[in-house]
């Protein structure tokens, strides 16, 4: 045998129980964060994988990843790939600019060269998931535009160090630009492209 | 025997998995039209697969469906719709907007305000609001990229040279978010300020155009218009003929062929609630 068995192990385990409706239940969630951005949803599905940081990474991996989607992960590895492979049929990329998906864990940098789709095909552009460490407490932020009535404000502990720079960076860039959902454990918070996110004092 | 038996929601796992994303993507870029891989669906295009199929990516075992045509529950295209979702998906349906989570609508939005979390779905025709003035899929796509729309603003002013004002009633064009222009679909333009910072999330689905868009809520919808020709909605001098309801969209029906006619709530839904409510205090 090509590998042991808890390397087979870890790649079988972790999926979805029921993959049609926890993947139904885990798509509204997001939908829900993605539309109102700024706002913390829980996913309830009790998935885990190799490589992503808690459940709610593994959820959306499973419900929106698949053989169309390659997928960039910063802590890449063979166990990843494949429970990826089995469970998605996502094929891993080693270059973040070809990834459809990217998935960082805490304390991970924000990959350079992200696709940020084109100005007549904005769609085209990457989505990245990055784990913290919690929503709550840490840095506070003041979230505006599309899906928020007036303004939000979200504390997050255990961004990238460049995120804000970054998120400057990608608002200047509007319609094209990276779509960001923070994940801490089972929570989600959407920060799309269309949400100006800046630090917040008051 | 057994029945031929569906995945949940008829589409299979993979086409949900790419709507969503495409959904996503929408939502992310709002008034963006986002290109998909749209099925062929156990209907006509025409008959709303763009939206059966954007409701068959969202809709869930604890979701309340309503589906309108035209303001109404109880037309053909309505009540299959509803009845196709109640087979391949086991959903509850309902006719009440206050009940429905995922509301499916052709042409209309219900009068009764939308809340938080619910989702309307509205059927599309012709996503590109441009086609009509530039019929190359290329050209309206860089123009939309270079946020061109003065062609648009064009055809509004020659509207205003030959009538007198600006003629369109229907599909009326709108900017979302002070950035994409979009066809809110044929809805009357007396429907059009209902879109604007609504709580509710609308998403849009053209099937054979395979085109989907979306709407977050509490955004900024504005219909375009002039300094000295503002956009102005239908008004209607006689109230609903069977509820008295003022102030809501009015479908004429012709009586005899003497020219008798009389107005009707277009929202049948809003119209029974009405009646019901003034039959219990008198």
């Amino acid at each position: 045998m090509l590998h042991d068995n808890s390397f087979m192990q870890a790649s079988l385990d972790g999926g979805f129980g029921q993959p049609v409706f926890e993947a139904q239940e885990s798509f509204r969630r997001l939908l829900d964060a993605m539309a109102r951005p700024g706002s913390i949803h829980q996913v309830t599905a009790d998935v885990m994988a190799p490589g992503l940081a808690g459940p709610a990474q593994a959820a959306l991996a499973l419900t929106l990843c698949d053989a169309d989607t390659p997928v960039w992960c910063a802590a890449a590895s063979p166990a990843h790939s494949a429970w990826l492979a089995f469970h998605t049929g996502a094929p891993l990329t080693a270059a973040p600019e070809q990834a459809a998906f990217a998935f960082i864990g805490v304390g991970d940098a924000v990959p350079d060269d992200l696709s940020l789709g084109t100005q007549d095909y904005p769609d085209r552009s990457a989505t990245l998931v990055i784990e913290v460490q919690s929503f709550g407490e840490g840095e506070r932020f003041r979230l505006i535009g599309p899906g928020i009535d007036g303004a939000g404000d979200l504390a997050v502990d255990g961004l990238p160090k460049s995120f804000v720079a970054f998120r400057a960076a990608n608002s200047a860039l509007f319609p094209r630009g990276v779509d960001v959902v923070l994940t801490a454990g089972r929570d989600i918070v959407a920060l799309p492209r269309s949400t100006t996110f800046v630090h917040w004092e008051g | 025997m057994n029945a031929v038996t569906y995945n949940f929601a008829y589409l299979d796992e993979q086409t949900k998995r790419m709507i969503r994303r495409a959904i996503l993507k929408a939502i992310a870029i709002p008034g963006y039209q986002v290109p998909f891989a749209a099925r062929e669906m156990p209907m006509p295009y025409g008959w709303g697969t763009g939206g059966v199929q954007v409701t068959a990516a969202v809709i869930g075992p604890k979701d309340v469906l309503k589906v309108i045509d035209q303001g109404t529950d109880d037309t053909t295209n309505a009540v299959s719709i509803r009845a196709f979702f109640r087979k391949v998906a086991g959903v509850a349906t309902t006719t009440h907007t206050a009940e429905a989570t995922v509301i499916q609508t052709r042409h209309r939005i219900p009068e009764h305000p939308l809340k938080e979390g619910q989702i309307l779905v509205y059927q599309v025709p012709i996503p590109e609001p441009l086609r009509f003035l530039e019929p190359r899929e290329t050209e309206t796509r860089v123009m939309h990229g270079l946020e061109d729309y003065g062609l648009m603003h064009v055809k509004l002013y020659e509207d205003i040279a030959h009538h007198g004002r600006i003629a369109t009633a229907y599909a009326y064009p709108v900017k979302i978010a002070g950035r994409y222009v979009m066809d809110p679909s044929p809805i009357p333009k007396f429907d059009n300020p209902k879109m604007t910072m609504s709580p509710a999330l609308q998403l849009f689905g053209a099937g054979r155009e395979k085109r989907i868009y979306a709407v977050p809520p509490y955004t900024d919808v504005k219909s375009l218009d002039f300094e000295d020709h503002p956009f102005e909605v239908q008004t209607f001098s006689e109230p609903c003929a069977l509820c008295g309801a003022r102030n809501v969209y009015l479908d004429e029906v012709v009586l005899d062929d003497r020219g008798g006619r009389m107005f009707v709530c277009s929202d049948t839904d809003n119209c029974e609630s009405r009646r019901d409510e003034t039959g219990a205090q008198s």
